[in-house]
């Protein structure tokens, strides 16, 4: 049987989600007999592939440069989960969406710095105006929440993906 | 002596005393409606609109903390349309204010976010608010962070009725609704409040808190609340 195509996807949040991954500690290795892990802060791809059965993603989208990843991979996969409570309500990330994006870097990049004061331009993209969940700007397949989600959860949803079904998390898992 | 009513939950035959609502009945007969405002011993309010109900011959739905039972009445407390209207009244709340679960004191002991895992809520279909609400330090040993408020208004009738303090209120309509003491004077300033900390028990999420507790750190002891309005039968 073809090997099923999973990536994952780290955008505004803490990597707690994908540490949780982790978690699941030996069980990775059921995982990827039956997946192939194609590209995420786990493996060395560069480009996120084309032709992808389930894009995990954590984090909310928080700069042009996340709205550009999501809608690619949005594009390039069947399946697409927002993984964790940045990636689903905008969580910790999305507190900074009532001050204005000019007030914050001037705070943190001038009147917080000691030294080479100035909000920083190049090489690092532009911040979109609030931190937002992942359904606000596409299509979401499954919302698995937590802060992060338990690598007991994270695992009934990957083998129940790789079974072919759209897990029930039931009450598995709770915002927070 | 009261009268007997005959009424019908979920097509079983119940008898309650005239005068008591729809929760009261279901709940002594074995059903549980969910509800964030709604507390034993205190008055109903009817804010949260989570346990609303289906009563036969009504065009809508009805509050089952303040809607009393008459003969014949016919109820029903679960159902799918039931299901939908309680999950969007639920998610209503989330997009309303801030309530960061992860960095809450109240993690792990909200009644807001027990709810959400209890009626299946992963995700909220809304877009949220993002209000910018302040918090109140003001009070040596308690709380109030506006972010964390759904309006319950448990606060406002443990303070009046058990304590009989009466600093809480809600001023304004609507979306711009809040939580004030003492005529909307910072708490710590309040004349009227006696510290007892009834309010801070009585808060279904971390709204009310007492002060330096870290994330998960806040437990809430209702009882005190329920366990004192009993004990003096302010409303039997």
């Amino acid at each position: 049987m073809k090997k099923a195509r999973l990536a994952t996807l780290w955008l505004d949040g803490c990597s707690g989600c994908h540490m949780s991954l982790l978690d699941i500690d030996e069980a990775i290795i059921a995982v990827v007999q039956r997946a192939d892990i194609v590209y995420g802060p786990l493996v060395d791809a560069q480009e996120f592939p084309v032709d992808v059965d389930v894009a995990i993603v954590e984090g909310a989208v928080s700069s042009q440069d996340d709205l550009e990843k999501i809608k690619r991979v949005r594009e390039r996969s069947r399946i697409l989960v927002a993984l964790g409570d940045c990636a689903i309500t905008g969580n910790v990330p999305s507190m900074r969406n009532r001050f204005l994006v000019k007030t914050i870097l001037e705070r943190v990049y001038v009147e917080g710095a000691d030294a080479q004061k100035g909000i920083p331009t190049d090489g690092v993209p532009t911040l979109l105006k609030q931190a937002i969940p992942l359904q606000d700007v596409v299509k979401v397949d499954l919302h698995v929440p937590g802060c992060p989600p338990s690598a007991s959860a994270i695992l009934f949803v990957l083998n129940e993906l790789l079974d072919g079904r759209i897990p029930d998390l039931g009450t598995k898992v709770r915002f927070g | 002596m009261s009268q007997q009513v005959s009424v019908r939950i979920d097509g079983e035959l119940c008898t309650a005393a005239e005068g008591q609502t729809i929760y009261e009945v279901a709940q002594a007969n074995g059903r549980s409606i969910p509800a964030l405002c709604h507390m034993e011993g205190l008055s109903s309010a009817g804010a949260c609109r989570l346990c609303l109900v289906e009563v036969a011959g009504i065009g809508r739905l009805l509050p089952a903390c303040t809607t009393p039972v008459n003969t014949g009445m016919s109820v029903t407390t679960e159902s799918e349309n039931l299901a939908h209207h309680r999950v969007m009244a639920l998610e209503l709340l989330f997009v309303e204010r801030n309530h960061i679960c992860s960095v809450c004191v109240s993690n792990g002991h909200c009644e807001l976010q027990a709810l959400a895992q209890k009626l299946g809520v992963t995700h909220v279909r809304y877009p949220y608010n993002y209000p910018r609400l302040s918090v109140d330090t003001s009070h040596p040993r308690f709380v109030l962070d506006h972010n964390r408020c759904i309006l319950c208004s448990r606060c406002v009738r443990v303070c009046d009725e058990i304590e009989g303090a009466h600093v809480w209120d809600i001023a304004a309509r609507g979306i711009n609704s809040m939580l004030v003491s003492d005529l909307d004077r910072p708490w710590g300033e309040s004349e009227n409040c006696t510290s007892c900390g009834k309010c801070v028990q009585a808060c279904p999420t971390g709204a009310l808190v007492e002060k330096g507790r870290a994330v998960e750190e806040m437990t809430k002891r209702n009882v005190v609340v329920t366990t004192l309005a009993a004990k003096r039968d302010a409303h039997p």
